[in-house]
């Protein structure tokens, strides 16, 4: 088992009292896909990110188990958890814009990356970078290289951020949300690019999206987070199974081209889901 | 090529503040109730002499002609005579604006070395007593007058525990021995190979600029903090923790380049308040320096002296802008 | 402590007291206000307690309202007379009779800086008032009317700009005559730039808002959009401005005074009385230090406020 969560909750600091974010997650992942699903605010990624402890400094989690490839994540030092981070586990975030840094070439952070965990020199981390760059089908990874963020689009700076976070050749690459700041032609693209290399690298992978349709398309398994739960988790073949009606609201809140709908329903939310 | 077009653009507004400077100048001078031909002449001087400089001033003509005259005589570099050192104003100032900058240097290194450090310090580990240490630190440095401390640091440091010299640029035996190449008393004794007299001039140059890069510390370090702080809220920071990167690595290499260019127009900004602290400072340690000038010129109602040693602060202030806003225009990748 | 109020005021008492203290509370932070009224001061009661919350922030207050208070009563508090000379007693140490000593005239400093909280405060006071409302008008006008009247208006704040503070005020007092009128105008000229940039900036932002141009729909004339919804916008800033600036003057006009080109000896201005007192720092160090504290105080004083105002007031400036 790769990752293992029991009982996982997260809460931060309110006026009136600690306001809970994510309410007991349990959650275990192989080397399979998994995503998870839910609208801003549910938790999902910071459920992500806790098993990187990448949480904001105010956040108190607890856990009855927390596990990273049988690390207790919870109890890590900050050397071990150096030791997942980036070379056991990847994180792709949301918008390159923002997750590059932009006074560092595209090149450079690529390179960092591939000699934070190996015993590599400048120049071979630098033909690395460039060759991790061709991977995510960069036409001309020797320019890019020596781009700053600014200077490349949305789907170009996601490449770097994809080719930067498989340079340590990791087990497990988590991806919040890696195509909601892209255009929708780039983001099929992309998600098709991560998919191609997950399988061919046998890596697990983690797929953050409030889009249900999309990541049933990409993943093994979803799960459904809804006001810091996980309220279902389904095969992804068998959504149309789906029980909670939460699940079955966000289903039929879709547009169709199949069948005439008058008006696209709204969903109504019953305050027992929260219980 | 269109970072030196927008360069260009922001430079264009120069000479209009600079116009302003000079006119701001030239208006104190004549508003004077003191006749500056009387400061020229004396008290007791015959009428016909009184009329012959005022004639040979063109203090007969209109303003508006007065401030050509005045004009064309700065563009040739004529600041004046000034009345107590009777020598040219622009001679003066050569003289003694050297040791101001080099005491403004030598402060802004002090407040460089340790208010960035703070300031990162402050941020990184916000809310924690090392941060409201730093905060009061801060405060009490934007409170304190700066003769205060200057004070309090000569009655320490000098008269309690005798670790520093007293007051002046170097001590009275080895004043004038080494040869005057640039005018800043270091460089100078460096390049003579003089030692002794390079370690007289540091030892007189500690405390004063100490006590000049206090408040400029606590400004530094300030803004450090508030810069850093926006910094650190940064996605790429949690990209560059997610690569494994150790806190060191997090903060120097990832968050911190990315306040250095706005860093860099603070300092600029910083430096030219020094030359405002320095006023102050000179005067307590009867600091040889432009400073020191201006008040004693303040006192014999020298307003040439003044007025140019105004004027020169004011352009130092003004280039001094020119030089942050152009640096934030170079340095960042991200300017458009 | 909880034992005491069981057996002083029993129960039932205690009770009555916890509950008007809540629906008060609970009035102030209602999430729906009844009134325009009840809106208002649940905002300021929010605002209170943010600010109360930061230690630092009321040690400003509580240091700024000791000294207004001392200046106010000076005349109750003073131990003497501060003009009073008394040669043979000149330079004592601290005393029953003197508690901060005397200085080289035998004058008791401890009344002198009293009073010379008066001369600074007063002084203080003045020119705030001059130039708040003029940076404001300046940069109101300027931001609100743009095009010509905004370039012409900012060049010449950046005209006022360039100078440093102290050096333009300096060349002022010299072409006028040292003194506290002269110190007041020549600050006062030197000070009002920065407020005419604030405004004008909050300005900028404000009059894109579309409650402006709603407003305007309504047929509002400029001057009553910019008196009744743009500057009421921009208080909030220029109270923390201001609040930070006191400093800043107290320390301006303290130099000007410390370098002779302030307010006059006798006159008992702090820096003045350090000016005069400077030569004695190595022995009988008291007489410059203490008028020197007092400004320290009172400048961290309002440094602490306005810090703690920021905060509250500017939250995103944290």
């Amino acid at each position: 088992m790769l990752v293992d969560i029991r009982n996982l909750s997260i809460a931060f600091p309110s006026a009136t009292g600690p306001s809970l974010a994510v309410r007991e997650v349990s959650l275990s992942l192989g080397a399979e896909k998994l995503g998870i699903v839910g609208e801003s605010g549910s938790g999902k990624s910071l459920t992500a990110r806790s098993l990187l402890r990448l949480l904001p400094d105010n956040a108190t989690v607890t856990a009855d188990r927390l596990e990273f490839a049988g690390i207790d994540v919870l109890g890590a030092s900050e050397r071990v958890l150096r030791g997942i981070r980036g070379k056991r586990a990847g994180l792709i975030l949301q918008d390159p814009k923002f997750s590059l840094n932009p006074v560092m070439t595209a090149g450079a952070q690529i390179a960092e990356a591939f000699r934070a965990h190996r015993r590599a020199g400048r120049r071979e981390a630098k033909a690395a970078a460039i060759d991790l760059l061709a991977q995510v089908q960069i036409r001309d990874p020797a320019r890019v290289a020596g781009a700053y963020p600014h200077e490349l689009s949305g789907g170009m700076g996601q490449r770097v951020m994809i080719a930067m976070m498989l340079a340590p050749d990791p087990e497990l690459l988590i991806a919040d949300e890696p195509t909601s700041a892209l255009d929708a032609t780039v983001q099929a693209e992309i998600l098709r690019l991560m998919e191609d290399l997950v399988s061919r690298r046998g890596m697990a992978l983690m797929l953050i999206s409030h889009d249900l349709p999309l990541v049933s398309h990409f993943c093994d398994r979803v799960a459904v987070m809804y006001a810091g739960r996980i309220v279902e988790t389904l095969a992804a073949g068998e959504l149309a199974r789906a029980e909670h009606p939460y699940t079955r609201g966000l289903l039929e809140c879709l547009p169709t081209l199949t069948h005439d709908q008058a008006r696209l329903p709204v969903m109504a939310r019953d305050p027992a889901w929260l219980a | 090529m269109s970072r030196l077009r927008t360069f260009a653009a922001a430079a264009s507004s120069v000479p209009i503040t600079l116009f302003g400077l000079v006119l701001v100048t030239f208006l104190i001078g004549r508003v004077m109730p003191i006749d500056p031909i009387i400061a020229i002449v004396g008290d007791h001087a015959q009428n016909d002499v009184v009329e012959a400089a005022r004639l040979q001033l063109g203090l007969d003509r209109p303003l508006a002609v007065q401030f050509w005259l005045y004009v064309k005589l700065l563009m040739q570099g004529d600041l004046g005579r000034s009345v107590m050192t009777s020598n040219p104003v622009t001679r003066d100032i050569a003289q003694y604006f050297p040791a101001t900058i080099e005491l403004a240097t030598v402060a802004i290194l002090i407040a460089v070395a340790i208010g960035i450090p703070l300031g990162v310090l402050a941020a990184v580990r916000r809310g924690s007593w090392v941060d409201h240490g730093v905060r009061v630190f801060c405060l009490a440095g934007h409170s304190i007058p700066i003769f205060l401390l200057a004070l309090i640091g000569l009655l320490v440091f000098y008269a309690t525990l005798g670790w520093t010299p007293g007051t002046g640029r170097s001590d009275v035996g080895l004043e004038g021995m080494v040869p005057d190449v640039t005018g800043f008393l270091t460089i100078d004794a460096l390049l003579a190979r003089d030692w002794e007299s390079l370690r007289d001039a540091c030892a007189h140059l500690v405390l004063p600029a100490g006590v000049l890069a206090y408040f400029s510390m606590a400004y530094i370090a300030r803004m450090t903090r508030a810069f850093m702080l926006d910094a650190l809220s940064g996605e790429f920071v949690i990209t560059a923790r997610a690569k494994g990167l150790s806190a060191a690595r997090v903060i120097w290499r990832h968050a911190f380049p990315n306040i250095a260019v706005r860093l860099v127009t603070v300092l600029a900004l910083t430096y030219a308040g020094l030359l405002e602290g320095a006023v102050v400072t000179e005067t307590v340690f009867g600091w040889p320096g432009l400073g020191q000038y201006l008040t004693i010129s303040l006192l014999n109602a020298d307003m040439n002296a003044v007025l140019g040693a105004t004027l020169v602060i004011g352009l130092s202030y003004l280039l001094l802008n020119l030089l942050a806003d152009a640096a934030y225009r170079l340095l960042d990748p991200r300017v458009r | 402590m909880r034992r005491i109020g069981y057996w002083t005021r029993g129960y039932g008492e205690r009770d009555a007291a916890s509950v008007t203290r809540t629906t008060w509370q609970a009035w102030l932070l209602t999430d729906a206000p009844a009134s325009r009224g009840q809106a208002a001061w649940g905002r300021r009661y929010r605002l209170w307690r943010d600010f109360s919350r930061n230690p630092l922030a009321m040690a400003g207050l509580i240091l700024i309202v000791l000294l207004v208070l001392a200046v106010a009563f000076a005349p109750l508090l003073a131990l003497q007379d501060p003009a009073a000379q008394n040669l043979p007693q000149r330079l004592a140490k601290p005393s029953a009779a003197h508690w901060l000593g005397t200085d080289e005239l035998g004058r008791d400093v401890f009344s002198r800086v009293l009073f010379g909280g008066r001369v600074t405060l007063g002084m203080v006071v003045a020119i705030v008032l001059l130039v708040a409302p003029f940076g404001l008008a300046v940069g109101c006008v300027a931001g609100y009317a743009g095009g010509m009247a905004d370039r012409v208006l900012m060049r010449v704040t950046d005209v006022f700009l360039a100078f440093p503070r102290l050096i333009l005020a300096l060349a002022f007092v010299a072409a006028i005559r040292p003194g506290i009128p002269s110190t007041i105008l020549a600050i006062a000229l030197t000070a009002w730039p920065p407020y005419a940039r604030l405004a004008r900036a909050e300005t900028l932002t404000i009059r894109g808002a579309d409650f402006i141009a709603a407003v305007r729909l309504t047929g509002a004339s400029a001057t009553r959009i910019v008196l009744r919804h743009i500057v009421p916008l921009c208080i909030g800033s220029l109270i923390v401005r201001v609040t930070l600036d006191m400093s800043s003057i107290i320390l301006t006009a303290a130099a000007l005074g410390f370098l002779g080109m302030g307010a006059q000896p006798p006159s008992p201005e702090w820096g003045a009385m350090i000016a005069t007192a400077r030569r004695f720092i190595l022995e009988q160090w008291w007489v410059p230090l203490v008028p020197g504290l007092a400004i320290f105080v009172a400048s961290l004083g309002f440094n602490l406020l306005g810090d703690g105002l920021r905060d509250v007031l500017d939250p995103k400036q944290r």
